[in-house]
């Protein structure tokens, strides 16, 4: 593990950021947490993390929120849920994660090391948002363009495969009601309204 | 052999089993008939979102699946939904508009800028969930006219059937699964990964990361002497085969293992023919190991 042994002392402390993760259904339970580690030893990704879910929650309820925010840690966790349902203080683990997320996204701060996540999650809103389903060839096609066009070398075998098969459509198909989806998201995304979540 | 009796879902089949799981929906096509299963396609489905929606704003990714959610309740069926990460969304989506006042009332605020609204009435179910719950074991079994005669599989229930909880088997030792493959004939391996992580979406991202997890899951099922791997979850299956050959390069590693889906195996116990069953579009080949088992 490349676990980080800077300290933080000279980190400004946001006294706000734990707030807006209470704001998550059921995410005041993140005051709870015991620091047993029990996420971090149920965690695949925690080997290749720079700080370990149990150090993220420290680091989180102590308002390190540039730390936590830049983190890669953040964008490795693939929601497995390992962490979720082993918690002895049932902490909501996985849609705390989420949350840091969408936090990174909102106030910029995003680790240079760690754009490739990123990238495809919101892409994929992008294309669903377009088709009101996942389109494969699409969201693959827009994500090789802004992490590196050379990657797609090492998949043209495997894409080939795939579409003399059937199974890699070149075109997506749009839904009927796919103006009901932008409507709907649209609407969440401007949230105004929409206190605290 | 007792009457077949017709039970109706609410089929989800989800993006990938439009695209690259194409297999998996033509096999539980295939095998559904049989079993007096009728799937009655949700119309109009949209994405339940994965997990991008949730990186992006929470009550999104509920409203999303929220929308098929309300065509669900107002067929009055179970939405069955065979792919581990729709199932898991939907279900989670379902449960946090039941459990939470004010996610509730922030869905039906989104869905109702497109005039829809969910009274919360749904129930979502998994392939599994409904094989194994709502099927008497003898009503499968009767219909079985090829035993598996030993065949030995890793049951491979990935992450999103069984977390996040509450869920209908145990979050990290499921049996379900072992005990519906064993009904059919099967012997089932000592499998102890078979809930843990393939990576997911990371095979893009994170390739290096992937390709360990994968490589655990393939070496460890081989090493229990499985001839093949039991999937339910597309992208589980997609990652556990495609990328075979790539990872026997990186770990020197040659591995070689077929990986199907859990309808695939049933079709062939229900004697349906190999090629209703999308076998013939797995990199690794599955057919050698039913020759050598159940015959041709």
């Amino acid at each position: 593990m490349v676990a980080k042994t800077e300290h933080f002392w000279e980190e400004k402390v946001d006294t706000h950021f734990l707030d807006e993760v209470f704001a998550i259904p059921g995410g005041k339970k993140i005051r709870a947490c015991i620091q047993c580690g029990t996420c971090s030893g149920s965690c695949p990704m925690c080997p290749d993390m720079d700080y370990s879910p149990r150090q993220i929650f420290a680091m989180t309820r102590a308002g390190l929120k540039e730390s936590v925010l830049s983190s890669t840690a953040i964008w490795l966790c693939t929601a497995c849920y390992s962490c979720a349902v082993r918690c002895p203080k049932d902490i909501k683990i996985t849609d705390i994660m989420y949350k840091l997320k969408q936090l990174s996204l909102k106030h910029g701060l995003k680790n240079p090391a760690e754009k490739r996540s990123p990238v495809l999650l919101s892409n994929f809103v992008k294309v669903v948002r377009k088709y009101g389903r996942s389109h494969e060839r699409s969201l693959l096609t827009r994500y090789f363009l802004k992490t590196g066009v050379f990657q797609i070398l090492d998949y043209v075998g495997l894409g080939l495969r795939l579409f003399t098969k059937g199974r890699l459509p070149i075109f997506g198909k749009k839904i009927k009601g796919v103006k009901e989806v932008r409507t709907i998201m649209d609407y969440c995304l401007r949230k105004e309204e929409k206190v605290n979540v | 052999m007792s009457e077949t009796k017709i039970r109706s879902y609410a089929y989800y089949p989800g993006c990938s089993l439009e695209a690259t799981s194409i297999p998996y929906d033509i096999s539980l096509r295939a095998i559904a008939p049989i079993l007096g299963m009728e799937l009655r396609e949700i119309e109009d489905w949209n994405c339940c979102g994965a997990s991008a929606y949730f990186s992006t704003d929470q009550i999104m990714g509920f409203a999303l699946a929220a929308r098929n959610l309300v065509f669900a309740e107002e067929m009055g069926l179970d939405v069955l939904a065979p792919c581990a990460a729709c199932y898991a969304i939907l279900k989670k989506a379902n449960n946090y508009f039941n459990d939470d006042p004010k996610v509730e009332q922030m869905v039906n605020r989104a869905l109702a800028t497109a005039g829809l609204e969910y009274k919360g009435g749904a129930k979502v179910r998994h392939l599994l969930d409904v094989l194994v719950n709502d099927f008497e074991p003898y009503e499968i079994t009767d219909k079985v006219v090829k035993k598996l005669n030993g065949m030995k599989l890793a049951p491979y229930y990935g992450c999103m059937v069984v977390r996040p909880t509450p869920s209908f088997d145990n979050p990290w030792q499921p049996e379900s699964m072992d005990k519906f493959l064993t009904n059919l004939g099967a012997e089932v391996v000592h499998y102890p990964l078979k809930t843990k992580c393939c990576g997911g979406t990371f095979i893009s991202t994170h390739k290096e990361i992937a390709f360990r997890l994968v490589h655990n899951l393939l070496r460890n099922a081989k090493d229990n002497g499985a001839d093949a791997i039991v999937c339910i979850c597309p992208l589980c299956q997609f990652n556990l085969d495609n990328y075979q050959r790539k990872i026997a390069k990186e770990y020197r590693d040659e591995i070689k293992i077929p990986v199907v889906y859990l309808s695939q195996i049933l079709g062939i116990a229900l004697g349906i023919d190999k090629k209703k069953l999308g076998l013939k579009e797995h990199t690794i080949r599955f057919e050698p190991v039913i020759a050598q088992y159940v015959g041709l």
